[in-house]
């Protein structure tokens, strides 16, 4: 064997451990049956099975009913659904395989996660006649999340389309778009019946024009993942030991190989460490361990890691990991109730825990057509792209299919799963955006109408100077809140005493008044209530900046009232002052004022104040109804 | 590596996750051939000690030679050992068959253990391959208060990573042979030349597949004397291993309301 653990010839004279193959596809589509069948058809059941499940068929009035060998729990049985996934050893020839049955019920997604997602290839059952369905959507995107390389699919149930060449190239040209459109290599399209055993493991004589493999032959063609051990050192420290003096360092191995003598870094902080002896309990001596081991190593000098930290190769910078405190992620949400921006989580990543916030949801998966999106939340059992920021630089490697790498689930704060994270890789950080880790408010939309009686919204009232905007605006606040609408006034005299009291009247300065103005407004709005601003706010895209920053719920109002008008009221004689020079960049006379062109609600000039209020009051009430 | 490489290395991960996340923590041992392999990858996991207690729940009704085999490998291996008694039949459920019945004993013995040692960890050498809810099973197996499994709601479990809620009352199954299968057992026994009670090895035409109390579990027709032989056997057979246990064949479910109620 020499000095490397990578000896081809030795490695084949060893058992192969099973390949895993998941079944997977819409339910009622056939999965259970078929696995009863592969079963039944390689000759893989214990003595007795076959007679328990005729037994059980005949007292349930069924014929042979294939599912049951695997639906083993009595709720199963008597519901017929599969609840949980199980696992099942079968042999074709030489080669040991372990079926995983998924079951199908959207509920049970999470299971069949749990079932697939060290799988090494997939069978994806569709019927036939029915063609792709919900779940199979939703299986195909998960079996690309979690990274199966071999995808087959069987066209179940070809048997009701009497295997009719043209309707079976139908279905199965249908297959493969939706299967490309999310960058999955199909290895073959069997047109099968499982229950009757059409091209399971024979090949039948009801379609003789179908030249392809079999469903045994495909699973025969998948080929066994390829070593591990080319590749760059990583072992994530498992736990730190001390027996009699000695300190062990204790992992798995992901990728590579270490060998006595190596110089190692140790975590974010990159000390670096010689490997003084690679341990064993009960096995040969020898100086090398790799990929997939689960071995102890002495180090020189005698460093005391941390659970966590990442042990790769010292001195090579082409071989590092990725350091970064903000990551992009794919996620698949397993949480029954949806994600939100703001929320934190622990990540996992292999044995690391990591305090992360939900910077940012990035692209959402519309289940219907497998577009991306870009979305405010993420629902149960969805389908999401998100930033993640974690108060340190963090090390990792990004996902790669059949490897260990970057695969990272999401931990809530009483240690359950609730999302997969296999990451993307490091997110940039936009221009002038601090590491900030908003946290988001848990109160969701529903019980915020709930507990208000009405939704919430920003109206966003803009006209010249003594137009009108502030009394209307209060006067629509009275009366809002008269019939119960939690109502605030946010005007441009009350900013401006306060939170803008640092502001003058210059285009930035009004830019930058607006800006905080829409930010109080949209926290305001997110924590139920209905906002009225009253602002000049004279250009229009500093109203769309402000359209931009509270997104869904703005309204546009513009207080229509002419500038003879407004400067005959002249309230509070600026206008008198700007005429005579004493102020300077007054909108309407000495700086300009841009009218919306198409605003939500317009207020025309002839509108007394009663009416206008009235007007406003109304729009807001059928804006907010729940 | 070979199929047992790698089936030991992913039960030694397993193993140390449990040390580390699972405060105090416990294995069982019932002396039968799955736990001790299980103890014996615990002394490979930890460098060739046991850092937790070992528990054997004793029904009082085992074989003398399994007492016998005790007494002597936990003195050898140096287990920290501990013994918890069953409560008598008379206080088990009268609606389960008889053999169930005697077996859920088991059941109460360790769930006294587990109040008694407010342990949050137990290890137990379950394998997918012996019975179909244990297929069903997870590595971390969450079991709320008053032990009880519920099968319809576990977490969801993969990439290695295991979840581990905790509230009072709860503690975590954690089964580190979930994916061994019985021939696995006994190629590995081979390799490692591990300890075994003669109750497995044939003698007058007859040997023990599968170790319960000796009221429960027959001998099966076997002539194989050694463990070369077993394997043997065993690439030839298609018969289950637990055919030996009376209370798998009781009734359809009995089996799987002795595991929601906390039986292994």
């Amino acid at each position: 064997m020499g000095d490397t653990i990578v000896n081809q010839t030795l490695e084949q004279a060893y058992r192969a451990a099973a390949t895993p193959i998941v079944i997977v596809g819409h339910v009622d589509h056939g999965k259970s049956t078929l696995i009863g069948r592969l079963l039944y058809d390689t000759d893989s059941l214990q003595d007795g099975k076959l007679a328990q499940i005729v037994e059980s068929s005949r007292k349930r009035g069924l014929a042979v009913e294939w599912s049951f060998l695997l639906d083993s729990l009595q709720i199963e049985r008597d519901q017929g659904v599969t609840v949980d996934s199980t696992r099942i050893p079968f042999r074709l020839g030489s080669r040991e395989f372990v079926i995983v049955d998924a079951p199908g019920h959207r509920q049970f997604l999470r299971n069949m996660i749990t079932g697939a997602a060290d799988a090494e290839a997939a069978v994806l059952v569709v019927d036939a006649k029915e063609g792709a369905q919900e779940q199979t959507r939703r299986h195909a995107l998960l079996l690309r999340l979690i990274g199966i390389r071999h995808v087959i699919v069987l066209l179940n149930k070809a048997d009701m389309l009497g295997f009719d060449e043209a309707q079976i190239a139908q279905a199965e040209s249908d297959v493969r778009q939706l299967l490309g459109r999310l960058e999955i290599t199909v290895e073959a399209v069997v047109p099968a019946s499982a229950r009757d055993g059409d091209n399971i493991a024979s090949r039948s004589e009801r379609s003789a024009w179908y030249k392809g493999p079999t469903l045994v032959e495909a699973l025969s063609n998948v080929q066994p993942p390829a070593p591990r051990l080319a590749l760059p050192f990583r072992m994530p420290v498992q736990d730190v030991y001390r027996f009699d003096g000695v300190r062990y360092v204790a992992g798995r191995i992901e990728r590579g190989t270490v060998r006595q003598g190596d110089k190692l870094a140790i975590g974010v902080q990159g000390q670096v460490a010689t490997v003084a002896e690679v341990c064993r309990w009960h096995a040969p001596e020898h100086p090398v361990a790799g990929a997939g081991e689960s071995i102890a190593l002495r180090l020189e000098p005698d460093l005391v890691p941390d659970r966590g930290d990442l042990l790769f190769p010292a001195g090579q910078s082409e071989n590092a990991p990725i350091k970064s405190a903000r990551l992009r992620t794919r996620l698949f949400w397993l949480r029954g109730e949806p994600l939100r921006v703001g929320e934190s989580f622990t990540l996992r990543l292999a044995t690391a825990e990591h305090d992360v916030t939900v910077a940012s949801i990035d692209a959402v998966v519309d289940l219907d057509d497998l577009s991306m999106g870009p979305g405010d939340i993420v629902q149960p059992d969805g389908f999401a792209e998100v930033t993640l920021a974690a108060s340190h630089a963090l090390l990792f490697d990004a996902f790669t299919p059949g490897l260990g790498d970057g695969r990272g689930v999401l931990v809530d704060r009483f240690q359950r799963i609730v999302g997969g994270a296999p990451l993307i890789g490091e997110a940039e950080l936009d221009e002038g955006v601090l590491a900030i880790h908003p946290t988001g408010s848990r109160v969701s939309a529903e019980a915020q109408q709930r507990a208000r009686g009405h939704r919430n919204g920003v109206f966003w009232l803009t006209g010249l100077p003594g137009s009108g905007k502030s009394t209307v605006a209060r006067a629509a606040e009275l009366a809002l809140t008269e019939q119960g609408v939690q109502a605030t006034v946010l005007d441009g005299d009350t900013l401006r005493a306060g939170l803008c009291s640092d502001l003058g009247f210059s285009p930035e300065d009004r830019r930058e008044n607006i800006r905080r103005a829409a930010h109080v407004a949209k926290i305001l709005a997110e924590s139920g209530q209905v906002v009225v601003v009253a602002l000049v706010s004279p250009l229009r895209e500093d109203r769309e900046q402000a359209r931009r920053i509270i997104g869904e719920g703005f309204h546009e109002v513009f207080v229509d009232t002419p500038l003879e008008t407004c400067e005959t009221r002249d309230p509070k004689g600026l206008y008198a002052a700007a005429r005579s020079g004493k102020i300077a960049e007054f909108t309407g006379v000495s700086a300009p004022y841009e009218a919306p062109l198409e605003p939500e609600l317009r207020l025309a000039a002839d509108l007394s104040e009663e009416e206008a209020s009235g007007s406003l009051t109304g729009y807001v009430l059928r804006a907010v109804q729940p | 590596m070979d199929d047992l490489d790698q089936l030991e290395a992913q039960s030694i991960f397993v193993l140390r996750e449990a040390h580390r996340k699972l405060k105090p923590l416990s294995l069982l041992w019932s002396l039968g051939k799955d736990s001790n392999v299980m103890v014996w990858l615990a002394r490979k996991a930890f460098m060739g000690r046991v850092p937790f207690p070992v528990m054997h729940v004793d029904t009082g009704k085992k074989f003398p030679e399994m007492y016998a085999f005790r007494e002597e490998y936990a003195k050898k291996w140096d287990l920290d050992l501990i013994l918890g008694d069953c409560p008598p039949v008379e206080e088990i459920d009268p609606s389960l068959p008889p053999a169930a019945r005697s077996a859920a004993r088991k059941t109460a013995g360790l769930a006294k253990l587990i109040d008694e040692r407010k342990l949050r960890g137990v290890i137990a050498g379950i394998r997918r391959d012996e019975q179909a809810t244990r297929a069903k099973e997870r590595v971390f197996s969450p079991r709320g208060a008053g032990h009880r499994w519920d099968v319809r709601n576990q977490p969801p479990e993969f990439w290695d990573q295991y979840a581990t809620p905790y509230e009072d009352g709860m503690h975590i199954r954690v089964h580190p042979l979930l994916s061994w299968r019985e021939i696995d057992i006994w190629r590995y026994i081979e390799r490692e030349n591990i300890p075994l009670v003669d109750l497995y090895f044939a003698k007058d035409g007859k040997r023990y597949r599968s170790l319960g109390d000796q009221d429960i579990t027959s001998p099966v027709e076997s002539n194989a004397s050694t463990v070369a032989e077993v394997i043997a056997e065993l690439e030839n057979s298609k018969t289950s291993e637990r055919a030996g246990r009376a209370m798998d064949h009781e009734s359809e479910d009995a089996f799987e309301r002795l595991r929601v109620a906390g039986y292994l």
